[in-house]
């Protein structure tokens, strides 16, 4: 596997840091007068997803970590774990466990495309679209001509995600979600 | 993915006025004070010793000569003229330096270099002061000695600790096999980048000075009341920016020498491959350099400082990422 030099450490490289894989997010030079250069570095753990800061000799490396994100369509799921599959017409399966799904599985809609980052190969972490579309399965009964005015109530989503949305929104009807901050969007209108 | 160039400056008019201003201002006040202005080479035939400072090559054609370096500092030239009798001179430089980019690092910058025959390092300093108060309109800076900061920011003494202690302390920063990297200089620079230099300079700018003598680099050497052996050495911080770097300059071509090939010996051990000594400098210092003090100066910083800018990228017209 390759390896990376401190001066080549930009944001957004995959290393391995403790036997870890890791996103670099910053990398900051500092080096006193004619001394000894070192490298301040902020990476985010890709298995915690904690944030770390650590300090290199200017030089030191660090191993490429084999770390890439692949567009997967989501499939099903057996109980255990999430099928997904390679959007390059290769049908290439794979199956991501709970602890790589974590969050997402809020978002997880059938067909939809996902990204799914793979470690050495093995589904790591799945990142939904900043936008999902999904169905309100339960909510309160709309009221009809309030649609000016503000208020919200939660409401169930296909997928079991509960949102706040407008008073206006009832059951059957499908909502487009920010999946970053778990906030309604608007009403997609029924084609 | 393609990344499409970025033609536009990185700095704003504004900008390039107050450099052009701080331009002016250096070569008034040097004219005033009778300091000859100089250029000497950019491209020269041989690089630096120094274990951190990496040349860049230059890969030259010339008759009889391939390679040449971009030069990290004036200096060896500079002091060339003064051995030949320029008396005190001054030079606006650009200067270029392998591997440094950061928010206060560009492999290409300006630096103001001067030197004084018959100056020693305080004399220098009062100078230094005065040319820096004058741009930045800031209080005088005091003097602390790198034993006084190290203690008091570090929590040692840089001259006394033992090595178990100065690597304990080092533990903050890095693991032990990373620090099996690093010699005693290198614990203390560690130190002195993250413990020490944040907090230098913060109320008014600080002169440091006696650096221990293994960091002498190009100044004399001698021994202070506690038996130290310490450099005549002093660097400039405000608002924990190092801004200048200077000597009372070493003028024993022997001494030149020895530290030269100290300095390959330790490149060696770093894995870097040796540089040639320039032996044009050292014929210099040996036809004899006169007894001088000399400071080179980061002006793109001191910029920086004028206008309160956090990365060096906003005061270059085209720093490296869109040079």
């Amino acid at each position: 596997m390759a390896s990376y030099s401190t001066n080549e450490f930009r944001s957004g490289l995959k290393v391995l840091l403790d036997g870890d894989p890791c996103v670099i997010l910053e990398n900051e030079f500092v080096k006193p007068g004619k001394g000894q250069a070192f490298n301040r570095v902020k990476l985010r753990n890709l298995t915690t997803n904690r944030v770390w800061e650590r300090t290199f000799k200017s030089g030191e490396t660090l191993e490429a970590a084999d770390v890439v994100d692949q567009d997967m369509e989501y499939l099903y799921t057996d109980g255990e774990f999430w099928h997904f599959m390679l959007t390059d017409g290769s049908f290439e399966q794979y199956a991501a466990d709970a602890k790589a799904v974590g969050d997402a599985i809020k978002w997880l809609k059938e067909q939809d495309v996902y990204t799914v980052t793979l470690y050495n190969g093995a589904p790591l972490s799945v990142t939904p679209p900043n936008f999902v579309e999904l169905e309100v399965v339960d909510t309160d009964p709309g009221m009809k001509g309030d649609t000016a005015q503000g208020g919200s109530k939660p409401a169930t989503l296909s997928t079991g995600a509960v949102v706040n949305v407008p008073l206006f929104i009832s059951i059957g009807e499908v909502v487009k979600v920010d999946t970053r901050s778990g906030e309604y969007v608007s009403r997609v209108k029924s084609s | 993915m393609v990344e499409r160039p970025v033609w536009r400056p990185a700095a704003a008019r504004e900008v390039l006025e107050s450099r052009a201003q701080l331009l002016a201002f250096v070569r008034g006040f040097f004219a005033q004070r009778g300091v000859l202005e100089v250029e000497t080479p950019v491209l020269g035939r041989c690089g630096v010793t120094d274990v951190h400072l990496d040349s860049i090559p230059a890969g030259v054609s010339a008759p009889g000569f391939s390679g040449g370096w971009l030069q990290t500092s004036p200096e060896y030239h500079m002091k060339r003229l003064l051995a030949a009798g320029s008396g005190p001179i001054y030079q606006v430089a650009r200067v270029f330096r392998n591997g440094e980019v950061g928010r206060r690092h560009n492999p290409e910058f300006s630096m103001l270099e001067w030197y004084r025959p018959g100056f020693d390092d305080r004399q220098l300093m009062a100078e230094v002061a005065d040319l820096v108060v004058g741009w930045l309109s800031c209080e005088r800076p005091e003097t602390l000695s790198y034993r006084a900061v190290m203690q008091r920011w570090a929590g040692l003494d840089p001259f006394e600790a033992s090595e178990a202690e100065l690597r304990a302390r080092c533990r903050e920063w890095m693991d032990d096999p990373q620090l099996a990297g690093l010699d005693r200089d290198g614990c203390l620079d560690l130190l002195m980048s993250f413990a020490v230099e944040p907090h230098l300079g913060r109320e008014r700018p600080v002169f440091v000075t006696a650096y221990p003598a293994s960091q002498a680099s190009l100044a004399r050497v001698s021994e202070d009341a506690r038996g130290h052996r310490v450099a005549h050495r002093f660097e400039l911080y405000v608002q924990g920016l190092e801004l200048c770097n200077g000597y009372w300059e070493l003028t024993d071509p022997v001494e030149q020498r020895r530290r030269f090939e100290a300095d390959n010996r330790l490149r060696r051990a770093a894995g870097k491959p040796d540089m040639a000594l320039d032996e044009a400098f050292l014929a210099a210092l040996a036809a004899g350099l006169p007894d001088c003090a000399g400071v080179a100066l980061g002006l793109d910083r001191l910029l920086m400082l004028r206008l309160g800018c956090g990365d060096i990228r906003e005061v270059l017209a085209f720093p490296f990422d869109r040079a």
